[in-house]
């Protein structure tokens, strides 16, 4: 991975129980951006950030519903400021599910339909390349990337899911047949209407490396560097 | 004041914690039709007044202790 061109800041926000903060920010930053860990009750984000992650994990135990309180977290209202003004926003995981709840995403993630914690490479398909964040993939490609949860069965009701169908906004998919979850649609990852808010359960920053199984994983986060160096272009 | 929210799976919500519940009370012998789960709190709330209580109880629910997506909600306020 050999990046160039000015390091966009890219800020990982850490809840209490996120556990891929530390990987989020690694494979990030050898990406070419700067990612700084932001603790949840800061107020504010950097003033110079170009696109905010929100990593997996556990945040509060994963009390009540997954990502039901952590959306309520000081730090929160900044990201929802940030994504309102057009900035990006990515969801990996317990992140998907704090969007999810925040109102910032469609639709919401449930218990697995197996009951079972899945843990293990996923084979995905990429819907549409001309987002932010799979800008370097192509429309099709399979790629391989691993889950690790209980709670990641996406659900929208049938009207709901037919907007989003119609509109788009489903992003990435399980492969057929290897849908681990039971999300609807087999949906691995849906977009916002503006196309600046992300979230997948699979996990990117897992993948980022041959030696960690695939690198695949690096084309999604490799975008949203791209995007977030474009953005930064486009303030100058 | 006390009062219990009890949160349900939607009716056609799949409920896969329900089923194995059910399953496993058949497996005990128990004839039984659907069963699903779903969550009880209990609340004590500062106010007496049974129609403040009911509407904060309701804000409660639709901020934070449902997903209206998939969840419905039941108030029960203690009796006077």
């Amino acid at each position: 991975m050999t990046e160039t061109g000015p390091r966009p800041t890219v800020p990982v926000i850490v809840f209490p129980g996120s556990n891929d903060d530390r990987d989020a920010q690694l494979a990030l930053e050898r990406l070419g951006a700067a990612s700084p860990r932001i603790w949840h009750t800061d107020e504010a984000l950097p003033a110079e950030t170009a696109a905010v992650v929100l990593p997996g994990g556990f945040s509060y135990g994963d009390y009540l519903r997954c990502g039901a309180i952590a959306r309520f977290s000081p730090v929160m209202r900044a990201v929802a400021d940030f994504a309102a003004g057009g900035g990006l926003v990515l969801g990996i995981c317990n992140g998907f599910q704090i969007l999810t709840e925040a109102g910032l995403l469609p639709g919401t993630l449930r218990p697995n339909e197996s009951l079972s914690f899945v843990c293990r490479d996923v084979p995905l398909t990429v819907e549409r390349p001309d987002t932010p964040f799979t800008s370097r993939c192509t429309t099709g490609q399979e790629l391989t990337i691993p889950v690790k949860h209980g709670d990641g069965c996406w659900f929208a009701d049938d009207e709901l899911l037919a907007q989003l169908e119609t509109s788009g906004q489903v992003v990435l998919r399980y492969a057929a047949g290897a849908n681990p979850n039971g999300a609807v649609d087999d949906v691995a990852g849906v977009v916002n209407a503006d196309d600046n808010v992300f979230g997948l359960m699979p996990h990117p920053e897992h993948a980022v490396d041959p030696l960690l199984g695939s690198a695949d994983g690096a084309l999604i986060l490799g975008s949203l560097v791209d995007a977030a160096r474009l953005s930064l272009a486009a303030a100058v | 004041m006390k009062a219990t929210v009890l949160v349900r799976p939607k009716p056609g919500i799949l409920d896969p914690q329900g089923q194995a519940v059910e399953s496993s009370l058949r497996h005990l012998g128990f004839e039984i039709g659907e069963a699903r789960v779903g969550k009880l709190v209990d609340v004590e709330l500062a106010t007496e007044d049974r129609a403040q209580a009911l509407a904060q109880l309701q804000q409660m629910c639709e901020q934070l202790l449902t997903n209206p997506l998939i969840e419905s909600y039941a108030i029960e306020l203690e009796q006077a």
